[in-house]
């Protein structure tokens, strides 16, 4: 085989707003969805790239030091992440996997919470009722939920009003080798079928753990939906305009009823799967390296420069949010403890259930056991 | 019978008697009547009312976006059904055959049964799973299976099984509003037998986790749920003539299990024995047996006996009598029990 269409240097039909140089891409069919795109929104894209990037890197560490059980990177994704999610209006829902924190920042989640679960002290995090979803672990699950949901959006009335206040959008994030998943191609039937007001956003990072690309479809991903009757793009993932303007049509088309809509942004998971995992085994330095040059801050960092809208000013002002957060997320990390040991009986039903009400009375007397006469352990 | 028209659709009112499949058609319908967020979702549950008529006439009332023929996929309908839940619907979804929930039993143990513990309580998802189960129908493989306790093992899901027409009529009620996950597992062999419904009833005060005493009696407790507990009945009366009292548990609930009810009675019996389709091998009756040791163990007169299912795939119809717990074999058991 001479051409393989997944793979990472592929960029059939890429939409592309800014080259890798910074420099702005005209695209007759996606400038008017960045049209509205002021500097000040692109400086705050980029502030949140950077704290998002911060995150990750300091999670990491955090993780090397033994405060958190695992950690999963969304470096390189940044650009994908926070321009789909700037696209998006407050009423709309967002059902992530477990590498979204870009997303999640955007969404108003405080991103130390989202490392409540990666310490062992939450499976949650946040309040998922705020338009924010939680994880989901299980790859490929929650594309289905979405789509249940986006159904639900529709039975409410709520697509095709006009009124931008209303009209909702669901989006959905997943990756490359989620797509090979029953549930996510279960999930595209429903959509069409319903015509369903979801966006389903595919972020092909190349990799899932070890896998390539190349080990879940022969054609680009994108391509699948068509089938399903799923008008699709592609879209340059490491470029933010990009990414915002796609993701603002695809969210326009659902709001408007005009049903779902397949992104495939293509991008790259610079960091290893997890702190557990070792890509020295299955990759390449050199793809690392080109890669690397396609870093979505450092592009949007050289358009901003190169059209004068980057003061030193504001940059000192976004390294030092980026310090503060550093410093929050390590306090907060250090200070996040296990819930109280009891809890672990709470919440399994919603409403009372005797089996479980009985073995926590059994469990609170054996806890009790321990107490001496004076109550001490 | 009066016809109201409360709402979009008739209900029926009054007491009736009629078949399992009619009760809880009455139910469903009563269901989508009061509440707008009621939906139900399945395979061929529409114009054809379902393979077993469960939902005949309901999509005729209430319409394509209250009674939904999904596309045919399991997993889909279930996972879907949890969206639609975290939308505030309250999706009642129907598997046609105990035998394919399994594309459907990921999203059922992984997601629907863990979301509310995950979320610290902030999401619920009231979904209700309808299982047509349970074999001597005579059918084709995977249409006969009783796989009740995959379920009943996962942390989260409600499971139950009515064995009448009444207690189905307001067991799917008390399903539907539940706000837990229910997993209703349909005796498809009782669907066709009669029983009187009072269609006005108010909501069981036993709700969805308590086991009733069905005939009472002081030799043997035989607990039974869902389409044994006829069995079991027949059983009592057969042993009747030969002297023997059975007192019937029903228990209604698999989880949760209501121990509570089992052992006051084999406190009264000192024997017991557990009646159900499903493999013996880690079954409900394997679980009836430990806690009933550890409760009643001096009152014991007997080991506890477990009738079901062998360990094997369900076998082929024309022997499938010779795999379910017959009557000869509660009465085998009652014997062996006796004579301990
Ligand atoms: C159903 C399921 N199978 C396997 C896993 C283990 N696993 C976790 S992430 C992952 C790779 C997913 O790759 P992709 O969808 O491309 O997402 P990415 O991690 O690249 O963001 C695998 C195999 C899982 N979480 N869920
Ligand atoms: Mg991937």
């Amino acid at each position: 085989m001479s051409h393989d269409p997944t793979g990472p240097l592929s960029d059939i039909g890429l939409v592309q707003l800014l080259a890798p140089t910074g420099e702005r891409v005209h695209d007759e069919r996606f400038d008017t969805y960045a049209a509205d795109l002021t500097s000040d929104d692109l400086r705050t894209m980029y502030r949140d790239m950077v704290l998002v990037r911060r995150f990750d890197r300091e999670a990491t560490a955090l993780q090397r030091q033994g405060e958190l059980a695992l950690f999963a990177q969304c470096e390189g994704q940044e650009g994908a992440q926070i321009g789909s999610a700037h696209a998006l209006a407050a009423q709309d829902q967002v059902f992530p996997s477990y590498r979204e924190h870009g997303v999640a920042h955007v969404r108003g989640i405080d991103l130390p919470d989202v490392l409540r679960l990666f310490r062992g002290v939450d499976q949650g995090g946040w309040d998922p009722t705020h338009g924010f979803h939680l994880y989901t672990l299980v790859i490929g699950s929650h594309v289905l939920h979405a789509t249940g949901y986006a159904m639900g959006v529709q039975r409410d009335g709520l697509v095709g009003t006009g009124d931008p206040a209303k009209d909702t959008t669901t989006i959905v994030y997943f990756g490359d080798g989620s797509t090979a998943q029953g549930d996510v191609n279960e999930a595209m039937v429903f959509a069409a079928v319903n015509h369903a007001p979801v966006v389903f956003f595919c972020q092909n990072n190349q990799w899932a753990i070890s896998e390539p690309t190349s080990r879940q479809a022969v054609r680009p991903i994108a391509d699948r939906a068509p089938g399903f009757g799923i008008p699709s793009v592609r879209v340059d993932g490491n470029d933010p305009v990009a990414c915002y303007a796609v993701t603002r049509w695809a969210a326009q088309r659902a709001r408007d009823g005009q049903g779902p809509t397949f992104v495939e942004a293509l991008t790259y998971r610079m960091g290893a799967h997890t702190t557990s995992d070792d890509p020295t085994r299955y990759r390449t330095s050199e793809e690392e390296e080109t890669w690397r040059r396609r870093d979505p801050i450092d592009r949007l960092r050289a358009h901003l420069v190169a059209s004068g809208e980057l003061s030193p000013a504001f940059e000192a002002e976004v390294a030092q949010a980026a310090d503060e957060l550093g410093e929050r997320i390590r306090t907060q990390v250090r200070a996040m403890q296990a819930p109280a040991k009891a809890e672990i009986f709470e919440h399994v039903y919603a409403t009372a259930h005797s089996v479980v009400d009985g073995e926590r009375a059994w469990y609170t007397e054996y806890e009790r056991s321990f107490l001496d006469a004076e109550g001490q352990r | 019978m009066t016809m109201t028209s409360e709402r979009t659709a008739p209900v029926a009112t009054g007491v009736q008697r009629l078949p399992m499949a009619k009760a809880i058609n009455a139910g469903l319908r009563r269901a989508l009547a009061e509440d707008d967020h009621v939906m139900l979702m399945g395979e061929d549950i529409g114009r054809l009312g379902g393979v077993f008529r469960v939902t005949d006439g309901l999509h005729a009332d209430f319409g394509d976006t209250r009674v939904v023929d999904t596309p045919l996929a399991e997993s889909g309908i279930v996972g879907t059904a949890i969206g639609l839940a975290l939308r505030g619907y309250r999706p009642v979804c129907e598997i046609q055959f105990d035998g394919f929930i399994f594309p459907a039993f990921d999203q059922i143990t992984t997601q629907l049964a863990k979301m509310h513990y995950r979320s610290r309580g902030r999401l619920t998802l009231p979904v209700v799973i309808r299982v047509p189960f349970g074999g001597a129908i005579g059918a084709i493989e995977h249409h006969s299976e009783s796989p009740e306790v995959l379920f009943a093992h996962t942390a989260g899901l409600r499971v139950v099984s009515p064995s009448t027409p009444a207690e189905a009529y307001t067991m799917i009620r008390q399903a539907i509003a539940s706000p837990d996950p229910v997993l209703f597992f349909e005796p498809k062999s009782r669907y066709w037998e009669k029983g009187e419904v009072d269609l006005d009833a108010p909501a069981d005060p036993l709700g969805l986790d308590k086991a009733r005493v069905v005939r009472p009696g002081t030799d043997v407790t035989v607990v039974a749920y869902g389409p044994t507990v006829a069995t079991a009945l027949k059983a009592a009366d057969a042993a009747a003539a030969e002297g023997t009292s059975i007192e019937v548990v029903d228990l209604r609930a698999i989880s949760p299990l209501d121990v509570a009810t089992v052992a006051e009675s084999v406190r009264r019996t000192g024997r017991c024995v557990v009646v159900h389709e499903a493999p013996v091998l880690y079954g409900v009756g394997a679980e009836v047996a430990a806690r009933v040791t550890e409760e009643c163990f001096y009152s014991l007169e007997a080991p506890v006996l477990r009738v079901g299912g062998f360990h094997m795939p369900y076998p082929v119809a024309k022997l499938e009598h010779e795999y379910l717990p017959s009557l000869d074999r509660v009465l085998d058991a009652v014997d062996r029990t006796m004579g301990f």
